[in-house]
């Protein structure tokens, strides 16, 4: 369950950046990203997955959330 | 000497790590790379920031060196105490050249020790109470000090010292801000968890003092200049390009830096991060907090200078645009005679750098300025972040080397014979000896700024200065050189 620090590049993507790993990576593709509905699994540029339980917002980027992580991508 | 190929490189590495046990050789293995252009992510081909192999010399420091000599130290109206034993603060005392207006012992403190002097009975009996003591002791013989910050060394982490509680108490009783900072030497592989500690300790005990306070005015304009520790001059050279382009700036970190300065941080509206190793924590955490932008920037060398302001203007409206363009056009004739002055003397020269969190990868553009090649790079205590930023900007099948020892950077050196070497005090007089021009690239070899146009003047005459004397000649022994072969056949004849 890592904390991961999220925010929004130049471009509008998300970037995801964990500290302890100083993991820094473009999300691909969030599965849940309209308005009223946001979270659910996170496909990074590396390939690895992570998941976020879905909340009924869009948080205030940046922030920092805690991240499931699914599926390493190796 | 002609570059090295892909091939070459990898053969060389190879033949370094031979002489290694096969554990250690497996793990070395990990941290040295040839650079490849196409690649993304650094962690393909290199790994960094772990703990460096037992009987090897490595040149890293620790995190009471990454939290007292890097971020609190160059503080300058602060009092920061070597908590624990003397020899830490007194060996790394006024080392750095933090350069600051003030008068030292009365309103700034930056080149003085103070330390807790930790003795048997201190170690026994815990150091709470002489800590207490000193800090009374220093409002009164220093009452124009703004704060105190205890800089932890190893034993306090032992023993088990509540240096917290002390610092709460103090700061009561004083009512100037009193930091504790964690930064043990043990903790962690390198400077570089000291450099987070600090950015820690800044969030939890300073970044929040002025919350609530709207006294402070502002203007569309502010922002801070992060991580330049105005090293010879770094920061005061810095910051008059940033003002003259019309952007005010509020803070600097930590160079030249005040407590106050750090308190009115979170008003600004950018921050500007230079070294990333060293502060984007404290960024990162302003920017969730106080939804302040950062962005990196690069000072060192014509080409990265006009791009990084350009890269700054861009989050600006027209008229900041217009003032960097304004600063870059003013001083383009002098960086030219700069570059026509001595890119002849320098064309084509090869260089290796080992440095350690942010200049294995700023300087290269300078020496690219010069038309000189970065052929081999490496950090100290640089993370996988790090590396990535690091692989575009050097050449294809360049050399990578991540917390070199000391015998492969001497064998590195052996077998590309680079021009000119730039790295620390510890490494330079091996090679000296060995006959190889080389520049300190952590103090400037006492010489500076480095840091904007005027510093690329300076950094270009002390590389010319030091490549092109002609001491090199006489490195080796006469009776080895063809020349004086040539003059004892003439003697003998």
């Amino acid at each position: 369950m890592p904390s991961v620090m999220l925010k929004k590049n130049a471009e509008g993507k998300l970037v995801f950046y964990v500290p302890k790993k100083d993991l820094e990576e473009v999300a691909e593709s969030v599965e849940f990203d309209s308005p009223d509905k946001w979270g659910g699994e996170v496909l990074l540029s590396d390939g690895s997955k992570y998941y976020f339980e879905p909340m009924d917002e869009q948080p205030d980027f940046p922030v920092t959330l805690r991240a499931k992580r699914l599926d390493s991508g190796e | 000497m002609a570059a090295l190929t892909k091939e070459e490189t990898e053969a060389l590495i190879q033949e370094v790590l031979e002489v290694y046990p096969e554990q250690a050789r497996k793990d070395r293995a990990k941290h040295l790379a040839v650079n490849d252009q196409s690649l993304e992510k650094s962690n393909k081909c290199i790994t960094s920031n772990r703990k460096s192999q037992p009987g090897v010399m490595t040149i890293r420091g620790c995190a009471y060196a990454g939290s007292k000599g890097v971020v609190w130290g160059p503080i300058k109206d602060m009092i920061h105490i070597s908590h624990g034993p003397v020899g830490c603060g007194q060996y790394s005392r006024a080392g750095r050249r933090n350069y600051y207006v003030g008068t030292t012992g009365i309103n700034t403190f930056g080149t003085m020790n103070f330390t807790s002097d930790f003795q048997e009975k201190d170690i026994v009996f815990g150091g709470d109470k002489k800590l207490a003591k000193i800090m009374n002791e220093i409002e009164e013989l220093f009452p124009l000090n703004k704060g105190i910050s205890i800089q932890s060394e190893c034993p306090i982490g032992l023993i088990g010292d509540d240096i917290e509680a002390v610092a709460k108490k103090a700061n009561k009783e004083i009512g100037k801000p009193v930091v504790p900072v964690r930064c043990e030497g043990f903790r962690g592989v390198s400077q570089s968890l000291g450099h987070h500690i600090a950015n820690d300790a800044i969030r939890d005990w300073v970044l929040e003092n002025r919350d609530g306070d709207e006294s402070f005015a502002t203007t569309p304009y502010d922002v801070a200049v992060i991580g330049d520790y105005n090293i010879g001059g770094d920061a005061w050279a810095s910051r008059t390009l940033l003002e003259e382009m019309g952007l005010r700036v509020v803070a600097q970190w930590s160079g030249d830096g005040t407590i106050a300065e750090m308190e009115k941080t979170p008003k600004v509206k950018l921050n500007l991060i230079h070294c990333y190793r060293s502060m984007n924590y404290i960024a990162r955490h302003m920017e969730e907090k106080y939804k302040i932008p950062w962005i990196e920037y690069n000072f060192f060398g014509p080409t990265k200078i006009a791009e990084s302001l350009r890269k700054i203007a861009a989050l600006f409206d027209e008229t900041i645009q217009a003032g960097a363009e304004k600063v870059i056009a003013k001083y383009q004739s002098e960086y030219d005679a700069v570059i026509a002055k001595y890119k002849p003397r320098l064309q084509g020269k090869r260089v290796m750098l080992y440095v350690g969190g942010l200049r294995p990868r700023h300087v290269i553009g300078a020496y690219e300025d010069l038309g000189m090649e970065v052929v081999g790079t490496g950090y100290e205590f640089g993370h996988n972040d790090d590396y990535d930023r690091t692989i575009k900007e050097m050449g294809n099948a360049t050399l990578i080397y991540d917390d070199v020892t000391g015998y492969e950077f001497e064998e590195f050196v052996k077998r590309v014979q680079p021009d000119l070497i730039g790295s620390g005090i510890k490494e330079k007089y091996i090679f000296q000896k060995m006959g190889i021009p080389f520049r300190q690239m952590h103090s400037w070899d006492y010489s500076g700024p480095y840091h904007g146009y005027d510093g690329f003047a300076i950094f270009a005459r002390d590389m010319d200065m030091t490549l092109n004397n002609p001491c090199w000649k006489q490195v080796k022994v006469p009776w080895k050189t063809a020349e004086s072969s040539d003059v004892a056949v003439a003697a003998s004849a």
